[in-house]
């Protein structure tokens, strides 16, 4: 089970999350990272994620079929979301399943770092006290 | 002169003011493009912070520029 999604509506965990079940699977770990209110002491209100669709998506594929290369996994699952989200929202959902836990910790971490890396995903962030401005990842790779 | 179609997101596209353009230009590389449009627009982002994409796949700023293609000009990434 390896699947990449890119969602303009509300991450389903749960629906995610049993997508991912494995007779021999001993572990799941999920990452998830939400919109938090703060940025670099800025309080944030809300921020937009714009993708690069076509290409967000092979570079989605791609990393997960490096995680499972990578990795003794028997499944990864990796979401994120476009539009306009609000804080505490879920931007992105991470899944992996392993016969241990360390496989799938390891395998969940690079995930999401190479979403974080690589993905033509950007942000622009809306604060209370600054005009709304597009932030970049600060280990963006433009090799 | 070469014929291409250029699509902008984010940062790019709220400078140029529209989302793509089909572009003639004189430059022999993707990153002479990117000059030539940054003195257009004015962009603001450095060429080293900037990828580029040809028809949905990742490319060298100094490949050959191709006609008939098209080019995303890709700001640093900020997803997760």
């Amino acid at each position: 089970m390896q699947q990449f999604f890119l969602t303009g509506d509300a991450i389903q965990a749960e629906a995610l999350n049993q997508l991912l079940k494995h007779p021999q699977a001993g572990a799941l770990v999920v990452f998830e990272g939400w919109v938090r209110n703060h940025n670099q002491g800025h309080p944030v209100r809300a921020l937009d994620y714009e993708i690069y669709m076509a290409l967000a998506q092979k570079e989605g594929e791609r990393i997960l079929t490096e995680a499972c290369g990578q990795f003794s996994l028997h499944g990864a699952i990796a979401c994120h979301r476009y539009g306009s989200l609000q804080l505490g929202d879920a931007a992105v959902w991470v899944g992996t399943t392993a016969s241990h836990r360390e496989q799938a910790f390891l395998a969940a971490r690079y995930i999401i770092d190479q979403i974080k890396h690589r993905l033509p995903i950007w942000k622009k962030e809306y604060y209370q006290d600054l005009p709304a401005q597009w932030v970049y990842c600060r280990d963006h790779d433009h090799s | 002169m070469t014929s291409v179609t250029v699509k902008y997101f984010a940062a790019l596209r709220e400078a140029a003011l529209i989302p793509e353009e089909t572009i003639h230009t004189e430059a022999s590389t993707y990153r002479g493009l990117y000059r030539e449009l940054t003195t257009q627009y004015g962009f603001s982002l450095p060429e080293d912070a900037i990828r580029v994409a040809i028809d949905d796949d990742f490319a060298d700023l100094d490949d050959d520029l191709k006609s008939g293609v098209t080019v995303v000009f890709i700001p640093p990434v900020a997803g997760g």
